[in-house]
């Protein structure tokens, strides 16, 4: 048994995630990952079925219509590490911006070097092979 | 066998690292290896000469039949006879012809890795082992060939014969791995003797004869092989003698009595060998250049080794290992002594060369020994090989043994006439009309230890020729372990009148006047030259097209932009794993629209959260509307009973948004306003599309559940094993203690990396303009400049940072 609601709650934050972190701004781009991990955390959750009582257990061992626990301690983990990359990010983000002034990210430089010697066929022409040995000319012997 | 092979690693290691203080005389250190080895071979002979099969097995990983599967068997002997005896004669020549000034520890490691390469291969029983030492032959052959390493024609020389003979050598793995699939075995002699048949396996036994062609400079992959001369002579000597060309040809007589009935297996392989043959020896007779001459007619001498060995019946086997042994002996020898006259006259042209005969004597006659077994003279070992080849295929057990035949005369008849021109080009005296250039003189006689080696091949070759029964053991042995069903070899010099005999008369005699006419050949193949249709010309220019080809491919993949790369991956991810999952999705779960009202309204609440977080282009709405989805997921946590998930996404949401806000008070207040591109189709199609996919995943994950959790075990233990009533808590804590502690690990490397980037920024000109205060004392320990740095610096000032950018210099993004 599975609620809709939750599948879908998923689905969205999932997607609106992915929407963000194909923008080009930092701050997006993190906004995106923490919406994803929401997502995940949720989908985690869902797992382990229908909502319960919490998973606490009583000296009368009673433990009917108790919550699984196991996703709930995974999920947990995962807010947690999910905040460690969050700073992280921030803090990559940060250190951009006191270099460049901005939170874009931009295309690759060396990248764009390469795609423009390609285009001029620098790259093709460095090594242009010399003569076959069967032409006779008998120069160029090597010991 | 092992440990010979272990005794070569380890030897040239000694010698590559400790090598250096001996300077040519490394080479004399090296010899020991192939000695040992010779040692260790003849040592078995005799267990070898009765039928008897040395096997051992090292194993490695048995579980992929990855084993060191040895095997000592006629042939396998044979070959290693002849790659340590050759080996050790090439060592001893080194010595001499090696300039004494520098040191060769480097060049000699390799030579003997190469030589202990060639000596597993012949013997190893196992295909994968088979193709390690196949290709490490490869590798070794190419830093051999590229031993002048600043010369450009070395290099391309030696990155040409690695891309052939390695593309060729991958081409038979995937032969190979074929076969054993068919075989049910990863043995060789396990595949030979089930010898599977149908489509798959002709396919397979195409593969392999790749990648034996291009080991073995066969049509249309020979054009690497007169290249590879660019390597140093004694390097030629042994490449083109008993190793490297010799493993495709090893590998095809070890196929061939197994195979030779497949319906692709004879055509194929006596129509290339054929062909390589005659182009050869064509070829061979343009040449000016003694080792060009000798290159050619090694392409020569292995397509009529392919033809022997390839045919694969018993006669045919038996001539062609009597030819791989002659042919191994006279083409070291003939290398060597080309060696002799380039080291005396430092020339190697035959236009400039003239009346040699008369300065190197010795060189003269070594040379015409080795000429004549090459061009089959009678009392040469050459000459048996070629009689037993003639003999074989005017028996032929199939239909066109005699278009064969027809081309191995022909063939023979062109060996003859380049072996005369070798033998003419350096030492005879010539006419002025056929010198050209400055001419070239010996410069004294050689050193005792040049001449050496290659006279005593040239001794062997008279003594196999002349008595050749002495060697029935050998070669006999080698071909019963080829062909099980062979009756035995019997080398004679004299069969009798015989057809093969009338042909080798004829050989002799056309071979003779090929010679004597030798201008009108000139001038006809002058008028015969394709030099267009020429391989190598295809193999530049698929090497050019490929250094065109690959930029441009990587301009196009590699574009630089983050969100192109991203939309790949994760475009992947979704439509792989969807095929995958789609299968999967067998029983829908049991669905409810929502558990209760609570849970609808908030995941309501965090939809409206999200979608106003991603809207907004004011940043620290964003940020807050994110705030809002993580406080609306705690509270659902808290429906769906997870108080403590709930507690931790509560504090964890505050605290990043703290984090967030010390960000964002730098940054402009908006995000730049883009207007709508094209692109964003794209990015709004693949957003819904993969949280469709995730909402599947999920119901399939729910779904997917086929046995009780392991949450009972942990609920019946939490109290009485572990003393807890939360079983979350208890789970993280003890159940799963080393997870956690993993987890601290990993908040800890996150830590230390915010700090460092933080200082980072502080440090920087642009920092220091900026928080002149607090860094002040660049000794000052770091938290504190953390938090100073954090609430003394104001707003989002950033005058100085434009200033500063510049300076930066790591960056060019910046300065672009």
């Amino acid at each position: 048994m599975i609620s809709l609601t939750l599948v879908i709650l998923v689905g969205a934050l999932f997607g609106i995630g992915v929407s963000l972190i194909l923008r080009r701004s930092l701050t997006r781009i993190v906004i995106g990952l923490g919406l994803i991990g929401h997502a995940v955390n949720l989908l985690l959750l869902s797992t382990g079925g229908r909502a319960g009582d919490p998973p606490i257990v009583h000296d009368d061992g009673h433990v009917e219509h108790l919550a699984d626990p196991v996703p709930q301690a995974l999920a947990l983990t995962a807010i947690v590490i999910g905040f460690g990359v969050s700073a992280f990010l921030l803090a990559l983000a940060y250190r951009r911006w006191t270099i460049t002034h901005d939170d874009e990210v931009e295309n690759d430089l060396e990248d764009r070097r390469i795609a423009l010697m390609a285009r001029e066929g620098r790259l093709a022409d460095e090594h242009e092979i010399r003569r076959t040995p069967d032409n006779n000319d008998g120069e160029g012997l090597v010991r | 066998m092992t440990g010979l092979l272990i005794g070569f690693a380890v030897l040239s290691l000694v010698i590559a690292l400790f090598g250096r203080p001996l300077g040519r005389n490394v080479f004399l250190a090296c010899a020991v290896g192939p000695a040992a080895g010779l040692v260790w071979v003849a040592s078995q002979l005799h267990t070898v000469w009765d039928h008897q099969i040395i096997t051992q097995t090292v194993t490695w990983v048995p579980e992929l039949g990855l084993n060191f599967d040895f095997r000592l068997d006629g042939f396998s002997a044979l070959m290693a006879v002849l790659i340590t005896g050759i080996g050790v004669l090439v060592f001893l020549y080194s010595r001499s012809y090696f300039d004494a000034g520098q040191s060769w520890n480097r060049f000699a490691a390799t030579l003997l890795v190469f030589s202990g390469s060639m000596l597993g291969l012949v013997l190893s029983d196992n295909v994968f082992t088979l193709f390690v030492f196949w290709e490490l032959t490869s590798v070794t052959s190419y830093l051999l060939i590229a031993t002048n390493d600043t010369s450009v024609e070395a290099r391309e020389s030696a990155l040409q014969a690695f891309l052939i003979t390695g593309g060729g050598g991958l081409a038979m793995l995937a032969g190979l791995v074929i076969l054993a699939m068919q075989a049910g075995t990863v043995s060789l002699s396990g595949i030979l003797s089930a010898a599977p048949t149908g489509t798959l396996a002709d396919v397979a036994l195409l593969l392999v004869l790749v990648g034996c062609f291009t080991k073995s400079a066969q049509v249309p992959f020979h054009s690497w092989l007169p290249r590879a001369m660019a390597g140093p002579t004694p390097v030629s000597a042994y490449l083109h003698s008993a190793t490297m060309v010799k493993a495709g040809i090893y590998l095809m007589a070890r196929f061939a009595p197994a195979f030779a009935d497949a319906p692709l297996w004879r055509p194929v392989v006596l129509v290339v060998g054929g062909a390589t043959m005659l182009l050869g020896g064509w070829r061979a007779l343009r040449q000016y250049d003694l080792k060009s001459i000798l290159a050619y007619g090694t392409i020569s001498q292995l397509g009529f080794l392919t033809v022997c060995l390839g045919a694969g019946f018993e006669e045919a086997l038996a001539a062609g290992v009597t030819l791989l042994v002659a042919h191994a002996m006279f083409k070291a020898a003939l290398f060597l002594l080309a060696g002799v006259v380039d080291h005396e006259t430092h020339d190697r042209d035959i236009r400039h060369l003239s009346g040699l005969a008369r300065d190197l004597p010795s060189v003269a006659l070594a040379t015409a020994i080795a000429a004549s077994s090459m061009a089959g003279v009678p009392l040469m070992f050459g000459f048996i090989a070629k009689e037993s080849a003639y003999d074989a295929f005017v028996n032929a057990p199939f239909g066109w043994g005699g278009a064969v035949l027809v081309t191995i005369v022909a063939g023979s008849i062109l060996t003859f006439a380049y072996s005369a021109r070798l033998l003419w080009g350096a030492f005879v005296t010539k006419t002025p009309a056929e010198l050209d250039g400055p001419q070239a003189s010996a410069h004294g006689t050689p050193s005792a230890w040049l001449v050496a080696p290659p006279s005593m091949l040239a001794i062997l070759t008279v003594v196999f020729g002349v008595v050749p029964a002495a060697f029935d053991n050998l070669i006999g042995s080698a071909v019963n372990a080829l062909d099980s069903e062979a009756h035995g070899v019997h080398l004679a010099l004299w069969h009798g009148v015989t057809t093969a005999l009338i042909l080798s008369l004829f050989t002799l005699a056309a071979g003779i006047l090929v010679f004597l006419t030798r201008h009108s050949v000139a001038t006809f193949q002058r008028r015969l030259s394709t030099p267009e249709l020429d391989t190598d010309n295809v193999y530049q220019a698929s090497v050019r097209g490929l250094r065109r080809f690959a930029p441009q491919v990587a301009a196009t993949v590699q574009s630089g932009s983050l969100p192109a790369y991203l939309t790949v991956i994760i475009a992947t991810v979704v439509g792989v794993s969807a095929i995958a999952f789609g299968s999967g999705l067998t029983e829908f779960p049991e669905t409810v629209w929502a558990e209760n009202i609570l849970q609808f309204v908030l995941a309501m609440t965090a939809v409206i959260f999200a979608l106003a977080a991603a809207r907004s282009e004011r940043r620290f709405a964003a940020a807050l509307c994110l705030g809002g989805v993580g406080y609306s997921v705690a509270a659902l946590f808290l429906v769906q009973g997870a108080p403590d998930l709930a507690l931790t996404q509560l504090a964890i949401e505050t605290l990043s948004l703290v984090v967030f806000v010390l960000f964002l008070r730098h940054l402009p207040k908006r995000v730049r306003t883009v207007t709508w591109r094209p692109g964003d189709i794209a990015r709004i199609g693949l957003a819904v599309l993969s949280g469709t996919f995730v909402s599947l995943i999920t119901l399939i994950a729910v779904a997917a559940r086929n046995r009780p959790s392991v949450a009972e075990e942990f609920l019946a233990k939490a109290y009485p094993e572990a003393g807890g009533h939360n079983v979350v808590n208890v789970i993280l804590v003890d159940f799963r203690g080393y997870d956690t502690q993993l987890e601290i690990t990993v908040l800890s490397v996150a830590a230390l990396g915010v700090f460092a980037l933080v200082r980072a920024a502080r440090r920087d000109p642009t920092g220091q303009a900026k928080f002149d205060e607090v860094t002040t004392s660049p000794g000052s320990s770091g938290p504190d400049t953390i938090t100073a740095g954090s609430s003394d610096s104001g707003g989002s000032d950033s005058r100085a940072i434009g200033v500063g950018t510049a300076s930066q210099g790591g960056d060019p993004v910046a300065s672009a």
